[in-house]
């Protein structure tokens, strides 16, 4: 097994275990956010403009997190570094 | 398979190198400001004023009220840049709906050049607020220990402002792609409409936390000033 063979496996490996880690983790911290922003409507509809403006500014910022893992494993797969200085 | 529009190249001469980030965001800025000049050249305080007019005012004071909102109380200091930002950004997401158009938005160096500004503009307004001593005197805030883990804050949030809206819209276009390949029928439109969501969305997250990051750097510094009112007052009454 050359060099190039290992680093195309440990990169597809390594970019899957990212994306399945990186989707759980922000998805538990959503979906918490989301339920305690709908108590907090239920029992105050007055306030469901500051509450849904607060989510949605959240849940973006924890949504980066998710991004942060799907670019990481976009640069693994399309363009990954170390696989360009092993092919040269 | 291609991630960035700038790798797709309109024209090249020698040196210059004309690719359609570049071609995308002149063309959003020639319609962004085409429009508003023709739009304010005859402006009127008429009861009856012309459509157009009454769009651009519904946007300047929705700008304006949120900006309020989060703690800026003259927000007409500030409306010239974060407007600008929202609208950029918003125009830019939004136009996927036109076929041929890629988002500058979806390459990083558009998006490190807007968090980059943003980097600027808190100091900046900043030290207009209160001086240059006033502002870096909230870098040691609340004691010295704190002012590394505050520069550190500053470029990493810089940083997240960049890759947060470039892989926001990178993601949407390369979803698209890889669904076109598989089931090219119907769910690629569903995926372009969330795009637009998504796109309007982080448009507004990206002013909304330019907002905040000047907020807390000029709130900052109108605290010290207070508060060294108040202590000179009590020197001398």
């Amino acid at each position: 097994m050359d060099n190039t063979t290992l680093v195309a496996i440990v990169s597809i490996v390594v970019a899957g275990i990212t994306t399945a880690i990186g989707v759980l983790a922000p998805g538990l911290g959503q979906g918490k956010a989301i339920s305690s922003a709908l108590n907090s409507i239920a029992q105050q509809p007055d306030a469901e403009q500051t509450i849904t403006r607060t989510l949605f500014v959240g849940l973006a910022m924890l949504e980066s997190l998710a991004i942060y893992c799907f670019v990481i494993s976009m640069i693994l797969i399309f363009a990954n570094p170390f696989w360009n200085h092993f092919i040269k | 398979m291609k991630t960035t529009p700038d790798q797709n190249i309109f024209w090249q001469n020698g040196f210059f190198v004309l690719n359609s980030t570049i071609v995308w965001t002149w063309v959003i800025m020639l319609v962004l400001v085409v429009l508003s000049i023709l739009v304010t050249r005859k402006l009127k305080t008429d009861i009856r004023i012309s459509r157009w007019q009454c769009i651009l005012e519904m946007i300047v004071t929705g700008i304006n009220k949120q900006i309020k909102e989060i703690g800026l109380k003259q927000s007409e200091k500030y409306i010239g840049f974060l407007g600008t930002l929202f609208l950029f950004i918003a125009m830019a997401n939004l136009s996927i709906i036109f076929p041929f158009y890629e988002p500058p938005t979806s390459s990083l160096s558009t998006t490190t050049a807007l968090a980059i500004c943003v980097f600027i503009a808190v100091p900046f307004y900043g030290i207009i607020e209160s001086g240059l001593v006033g502002y870096l005197r909230s870098y040691v805030k609340p004691t010295f220990i704190m002012l590394p883990f505050n520069i550190i804050s500053e470029i990493s949030r810089t940083l997240a402002l960049a890759v947060r809206l470039f892989g926001n819209i990178m993601s949407g276009g390369v979803i698209l792609s890889i669904l076109l390949s598989i089931a090219p029928f119907i769910f690629p439109i569903i995926m372009s409409a969330l795009g637009l969501l998504t796109g309007m969305v982080q448009a507004y997250i990206f002013s909304i936390l330019a907002t905040v990051y000047i907020a807390a750097a000029v709130s900052e510094t109108n605290k010290t000033k207070r508060k060294h009112q108040i202590l000179k007052n009590d020197h001398y009454g």
